[in-house]
Order: structure tokens, then C-alpha cells, then sequence
């Protein structure tokens, strides 16, 4: 019951617009585990995103209920609800260095300028990008970009992990290697983590329970 | 073939066009600063023109209202759209900010001006609301409110027209960005909508919108018909003072003019330097901030202020139009009484038929710099897309050019040389100088849609044997009306709204609805400034109601064409 209460829980999740209803989930995901959701484009899971997120528009309504850690998140902005997400280019902001994207995120719980700098360091090192603190992302592979956004997302210490097709820009060598990195870091810091995806490899790799929606 | 040809050379006709009158005028302004005004017969060089200029009691006020006026109603309106964009943007409440403030664009400084200068005096609309059941004012408090000798009321004026300007410049630079997922991804990282945005989203947005904030900054540091409404007269703002030298039958002391455009331009290109210190350490001390991490939740609570100052914007712009219509019907209108006790016609029958004339030259001038304009921006445009003669970043900045340099500085000397050249003020120098502030407005207006037309079509019709020219006439020019006649809007309300131009070019003696509204100002007849103002703000307004109308009704039968409408 104790485990049941942790982790990231659809409660009988209807997303409908007028009287067409898109999709619905029904799902527990546990500290750690994976769900992937899979579907074409167009099938609603953009609108799945947003409801967790807590930008749906006006024009969709939902059903059930969002509870992350046995919290219902119905009514909380996106910066309250300490869901991270991962877009599918990896949203540096073009303006700071890396160094800077990563002390963005970073929680403000680490204080001091020795310490944010420590952590920020010690998280490149992590992700085997020493030294690129200085760097201007746009002269980082599409590789390390994704790698800098993961930590980014960690560093401002998450609830849970949201990954919108994170991997689908990525070239097929570097897609496994980064895949992987995302999934193991989640597994170690037990976040639940919901994958959207529309590539049956990715849901394969992740392991965890799939649901298809938009399917006729 | 020749025609052909000849486009290649409109490029260099329009840049001509632009910084031609703007170098002579300088030229012009310079030679009389240092004593040289063979019109009326100086020959001395010598810096006696300054040292007068020195002497003069009000300099030290008259500086530094325009330097203080100026940066602080920059400031102040770059804060406020700021703001308002990291509250709202994105948001229902939003567009209807956008729909309720972008008519307001077009009304002309002069009305804009007249309108608020009609609700916030001591006898105006605000007090007579409040009076005398909270206020117990029986009459009209005597109260210096209007051209109140630090100034406020001319920034109040200035923000309310400039907000308006900045927040369409910043929308257009916003969609070049992507904002909203910038912003997500700073939420999700749990910053707050107003910080989030700050932090990411305004460097990217301001990037563009810098050119614009300069124009804003000069404009209000030299702005002449809206200090004459709203500004001190103890002494006036430097660019007013130098317009009533000029004005002076005394010859000589055009020279002191002339010493004091030189010196507002010195000040303009302070108050830019000050503004580049001020980016510079703003952009520092933010990024200090910043890689604290600090969420900034607390900051989403100037949504309700900035929503608030937007609100108060636009209600004061309508209202004052709405003042300048009621006074123009207005019979007797005693204090307190909210509204006029009886609504009458004098007031037109007297000012009407003099309104003809001015009316008709305003509607000449407008038509002539705007068509000038739209001409050479699409020979520009077409010259780019067939020639490859493309403005770069140099091209874009001597587009704004004419807008970076206060008119005060280099409008004096325009007249000077024009006297000295013995060649007659009248209607084509007027024009002329209308072009100047016309054209980088219709060419920021058409630019975009016009290089966003899908180049294919040209492809299709060139294929099927139809000249270069045949395609821009028959296909592209028409495909893109609606976007042409709100370029030629654009373009009659610029010209409609221009003050200096047209009293110095014109040597006083061409009369447009806005030279005649502003000399009405000292006079305080509020039914003829009524009738003026809001005569001049129609004549703005309807341009851009039949560039909306137009293109609806030709392609009332065409879908593909209706989503520029």
C-alpha cells in the first residue's frame, strides 16, 4: 500500500474534446518504472502531456485523476508540480552557456556560489562532458545536447520524469547509448517515468508496461 | 528589359530616399551652429552661437527634462509590455490585450495626447468622476497637473502611446521565437510563468526588439508636438525650445537653434550610450542572479500590475478619443457634471468648413508619402527576390536610420538649407521629408509577408511563359493586397500623424490637421481641439478599417485567400 502511494498514478484518466473522447489510461507507474505510451501522431498524446504537465488547454476536458505520490495535482501549475520533462530537441536556452543551463536547473536548495558551481561541475562530469561549463550549446552534438537537458532536468531534483520522444532526433548510433543513459539515471534516482513515443524500439528498451492509444 | 534593370537601382534610390534629407538636414543644422548663415548674411565662424546657447537661463531644466522624460517613459514602457508579456502571453486574456490595443497604434501622437491631457486636468474627466462627492472640490482644483514642471504628465503621455508601439514590435519578434516552449521548459524546471519567461524568453525577444526600443527612447527624448500638449513650459523641453527659435522672425537666432539641435543630438546619442551601459549591466547582474536557481514564484504577482497598467492604457486612449468626440458636441458643459448638458452641432458648423482646407492637404501629403513609400519598398522587395540585392544587417539599420535620429536635430537644418538654396517651401518638400519617416514604417510592415510569399508560384507561372513582371502584377501584388493596404495604412498614418515635418519643411505655411490641431494647444478651445484631434485620429483610423474591409470583400469568394485577411 506504502509503494502503491509512491510513484506517478493516472486514476481512471479520460481526456475528451467536446464529446469526442481522445484517450483513456488507467495506470500506476512505481518509483523507478517505465510506461511507455505509444500511438501515431495526432492520436492524443501531445494532450496526455499536457494534462500532466498542467498546461491542458480550455478547449480539452479531464477526467480522473493525476496523483504523484499519493498528491492529486489537479489545479497546480506546471512549475508546482515538480514533473520533469524532456522535450524532443533539448530546449537549451541559446542565451546561457552549459554551465549556466545547468545552474538554471539546479535546485535553489544547493546555496552558495562554491557549492551551485561544485554540483554543476560534478554533473558534467557525470554526463562525461568535463570542462564544457564555459561552452555555447549550440556548438555541442545533438548527443551531448540531449545528455546536458537530461542533467538539466535532474539537477532541479524531479518527482518524476516525462519523455517526449526525447530520442527521436537523435542519429541511430547515438539513440541506444542515450536511451539507455535517461533510463538507468531515472532507475537510480526511482523516478517514475512516463516515455511518449511512437517508436516500438524505444518502449522495448524501457522495459516497463506499454499502452497503445488512438488504435482503432 | 530596361525597366528590368532600372529595378536594380531601387535599393539605392530608397536609401537615398531615407538618408539624403537626413545628411543635408545635419549638413544644414551644423554650418548655422557654427555662425555660417550666408541667408542671413553670418558668415562668422565661431562657437557664439553655443555660447548664447550657454547663457540661456532655462538650458540646465530644459536638458534635463528631455534627458529624464525620455529614459524614465522608455523605461517605464519597456517594463510595462516586458512584463505584461511574461504575465500573459499565451493566454486568452491575452489576445484580447492584443486586439484591444492594437487599433490604438494608429492614433496619432498629437489626439493620443489631447485625449489624456482631456481626462487628467484639473477640469477633465478623472476629477469631474471624483467631484465633488469624494474629492469636495466645488470647482476645478488649482493644480498645476498638466504640464506639471518635472514632466509627469508628458511621460504619462509618451508611455501610453509607446506601450502599444513596443508590445506589437515585441509580438512580431515573438513569433520568430519559440516561447512557449521556452517557457515550459522553465516551468517544468519549477520556475514561476513571470521569471521563467524573463529568464528565457526576453534576452531572445529583446535581441529584436532593441532597434525599436531605440526609436522609442529618441522619439521621447525629442518628441515636439506632445511636450507642446503635455509638457512644462518653464522652460519647455529642449526640442520645443528649438522649434520656437526657428519659428522666430529673428534671424539670428536660428543660430541659437541650430547650436541647440546640435546639442539634443548630443544628448540623444548620451541617452542611447546611457541606455547600452544600462543593457550591459542589467544583462550582468541577471545572470548573476540567475545561476542562483532562485524559482521567482513570488514574481507571477505582478500579473494583476501589469494587467492593470495595460487595462489603464487602453481605457485612457479610448476615453480620450471619446473626450475629444464629446467635446466636440459639447454645448454648455458645466463642472462637475460628467457629461456636456446638452449635445449640439455649433461647434462643427463654425470649425467645419475650415477644416476642409487642412483636411485635404493632409489627405494629399499622406497619399503622396505613402504611395512614395509603398512604390519603392516593393521595387526594394522585388529587386531582393529577382536580384538577389538583399538589405543586410547595414541595410536594416540605415532603415532606421531616419528614427535613430531626432527630428529636432536635422529637420532645422533641412529648412535652413532650403532658405539658403533660395528654393521654395510648399507641398513636394513636405512629401519628401514624409517619405523619410513613412518608408521604414511600410517597409517593416510589408517585408515579412512579402518574403513569405511561397516562391513556387513564381516558379508555376514563369514555367507557363509569363514574365518576371507578369508574376509580380498578375500573381504576386494581388495574392499579397492585404498586406500591401495595411503597408499603405501604415503609411498614411505615420504621414497623417507627423508635426515637425510638416511645419518645418513647409516654412509654416502648409497646414495639415495636425500642424493646425498642435497650434490650437496654447489657445485651450477645447471644442475646436476636439473636432482637430479627432478629425486627425479618423483620418488614421479609417485607412486601416478599409485595409481590413477591402481584401474580405475582393476575395469574398476565394478560402485560400481569407486567412491574411
Amino acid at each position: 500500500m506504502m509503494d502503491k502511494a509512491r510513484g506517478l498514478t493516472l486514476d481512471h484518466l479520460t481526456l475528451s474534446k467536446g464529446t469526442e473522447t481522445l484517450l483513456s489510461v488507467d495506470a500506476h507507474v512505481a518509483p523507478g518504472d517505465v510506461l511507455s505510451v505509444m500511438g501515431p501522431s495526432g492520436s492524443g498524446k501531445s494532450t496526455l502531456l499536457s494534462a500532466l504537465i498542467g498546461t491542458l488547454a480550455p478547449a480539452f476536458a479531464m477526467q480522473g485523476r493525476i496523483l504523484l505520490d499519493g498528491e492529486d495535482l489537479a489545479g497546480k501549475p506546471p512549475e508546482a508540480r515538480r514533473i520533469g520533462l524532456l522535450f524532443q530537441d533539448a530546449m537549451l536556452f541559446p542565451h546561457l552557456s552549459v554551465g549556466e543551463n545547468l545552474a538554471f536547473g539546479l535546485s535553489p536548495d544547493v546555496r552558495g556560489r562554491v557549492a551551485r558551481r561544485q554540483v554543476v561541475e560534478e554533473g558534467l562530469i557525470e554526463i562525461g562532458l568535463e570542462g564544457f561549463a564555459p561552452r555555447d550549446p549550440a556548438t555541442l552534438s545533438g548527443g551531448q545536447r540531449a545528455r546536458v537537458a537530461l542533467m538539466r532536468t535532474l539537477l532541479a531534483r524531479p518527482r518524476a520524469l516525462l519523455l517526449d520522444e526525447p530520442f527521436s532526433r537523435l542519429d541511430t548510433d547515438r539513440r541506444a547509448s542515450i536511451r539507455s543513459l535517461v533510463l538507468e539515471r531515472a532507475r537510480k534516482e526511482r523516478l517514475p517515468v512516463i516515455l511518449v513515443t511512437h517508436d516500438e524500439a524505444d518502449a522495448q528498451a524501457a522495459g516497463g508496461r506499454v499502452v497503445r492509444i488512438g488504435q482503432e | 528589359m530596361s525597366a528590368r534593370r532600372g529595378l536594380r537601382f531601387v535599393p539605392a534610390l530608397t536609401l537615398l530616399a531615407l538618408v539624403g534629407p537626413v545628411a543635408a538636414g545635419l549638413i544644414g543644422t551644423l554650418l548655422p551652429a557654427f555662425g555660417y548663415l550666408p541667408a542671413a548674411g553670418l558668415t562668422d565662424w565661431g562657437l557664439a552661437a553655443f555660447a548664447e546657447l550657454g547663457a540661456w537661463p532655462g538650458l540646465p531644466a530644459s536638458v534635463r527634462l528631455s534627458l529624464t522624460t525620455g529614459l524614465i517613459a522608455t523605461a517605464l514602457s519597456l517594463a510595462i509590455v516586458t512584463l505584461a508579456l511574461a504575465g500573459w502571453q499565451g493566454t486568452p486574456a491575452f489576445r484580447w490585450i492584443e486586439r484591444s490595443l492594437s487599433p490604438l497604434l494608429s492614433v496619432p501622437h498629437a489626439a493620443a495626447a489631447f485625449g489624456i491631457a482631456f481626462l487628467i486636468a484639473p477640469s477633465g474627466w478623472v476629477v469631474r468622476l471624483f467631484s465633488p462627492w469624494a474629492t469636495g472640490w466645488e470647482r476645478p482644483p488649482d493644480l498645476l497637473i498638466l504640464q506639471d514642471p518635472a514632466g509627469i504628465s508628458l511621460i504619462v503621455g509618451l508611455v501610453a502611446k509607446e506601450v502599444p508601439f513596443l508590445l506589437l514590435m515585441s509580438l512580431a519578434a515573438l513569433g520568430q521565437t519559440e516561447a512557449s516552449r521556452s517557457l515550459l521548459a522553465a516551468r517544468t524546471l519549477g520556475y514561476g510563468r513571470v521569471a521563467g519567461w524573463l529568464v528565457t524568453v526576453f534576452p531572445q525577444v529583446y535581441r529584436q526588439i532593441r532597434l525599436p526600443v531605440f526609436v522609442v527612447l529618441v522619439f521621447s527624448m525629442s518628441v515636439v508636438d506632445v511636450a507642446i500638449i503635455l509638457g512644462p513650459n518653464t522652460p519647455n523641453t529642449l526640442s520645443v525650445q528649438i522649434v520656437r527659435w526657428m519659428g522666430d522672425p529673428d534671424l539670428a537666432l536660428r543660430l541659437r537653434a541650430a547650436a541647440a539641435a546640435m546639442l539634443q543630438l548630443a544628448l540623444v546619442f548620451g541617452g542611447l550610450l546611457a541606455w547600452r551601459i544600462g543593457e550591459w549591466a542589467f544583462a550582468r547582474i541577471a545572470r548573476r542572479i540567475l545561476v542562483r536557481g532562485r524559482r521567482g514564484c513570488m514574481l507571477d504577482r505582478t500579473r494583476g500590475l501589469s494587467a492593470g497598467a495595460i487595462l489603464l492604457i487602453a481605457v485612457a486612449l479610448f476615453a480620450g478619443i471619446a473626450g475629444l468626440a464629446l467635446w466636440s458636441f459639447a454645448g454648455f458643459w458645466s463642472y462637475p457634471n460628467a457629461l456636456p448638458d446638452m449635445l449640439i452641432l455649433r461647434s462643427w458648423m463654425r470649425h467645419g468648413p475650415e477644416l476642409l482646407g487642412p483636411l485635404g492637404s493632409t489627405a494629399l501629403i499622406a497619399g503622396l508619402a505613402a504611395g512614395i513609400a509603398l512604390v519603392l519598398t516593393i521595387g526594394c522587395l522585388e529587386a531582393e527576390h529577382r536580384h538577389g540585392v538583399r538589405m543586410r544587417r547595414a541595410g536594416a539599420f540605415l532603415l532606421y536610420l531616419p528614427l535613430l535620429i531626432p527630428q529636432t536635430a536635422f529637420l532645422p537644418g533641412l529648412q535652413t538649407l532650403m532658405l539658403s538654396a533660395g528654393l521654395q517651401s510648399g507641398l513636394w518638400p513636405v512629401v519628401l521629408a514624409h517619405v523619410v519617416f513613412v518608408l521604414p514604417y511600410v517597409f517593416l510592415s510589408l517585408a515579412d509577408p512579402f518574403r513569405a510569399w511561397d516562391t513556387r508560384l513564381d516558379i508555376a507561372a514563369r514555367s507557363m511563359g509569363t514574365s518576371a513582371d507578369g508574376v509580380l502584377w498578375r500573381v504576386r501584388l494581388p495574392m499579397l493586397l492585404a498586406p500591401l493596404l495595411t503597408a499603405l495604412a501604415v503609411g498614411l498614418a505615420v504621414s497623417v500623424g507627423q508635426y515637425l515635418p510638416t511645419l518645418l519643411v513647409g516654412g509654416g505655411r502648409v497646414q495639415t490637421l495636425t500642424t493646425e490641431a498642435v497650434a490650437l494647444a496654447s489657445g485651450g478651445d477645447r471644442r475646436a481641439i476636439g473636432i482637430y484631434g479627432l478629425a486627425q485620429t479618423l483620418a488614421a483610423l479609417l485607412p486601416f478599417a478599409a485595409a481590413v474591409l477591402v481584401p474580405r470583400l475582393v476575395w469574398r469568394n476565394r478560402r485560400g485567400m481569407r486567412h491574411d485577411g
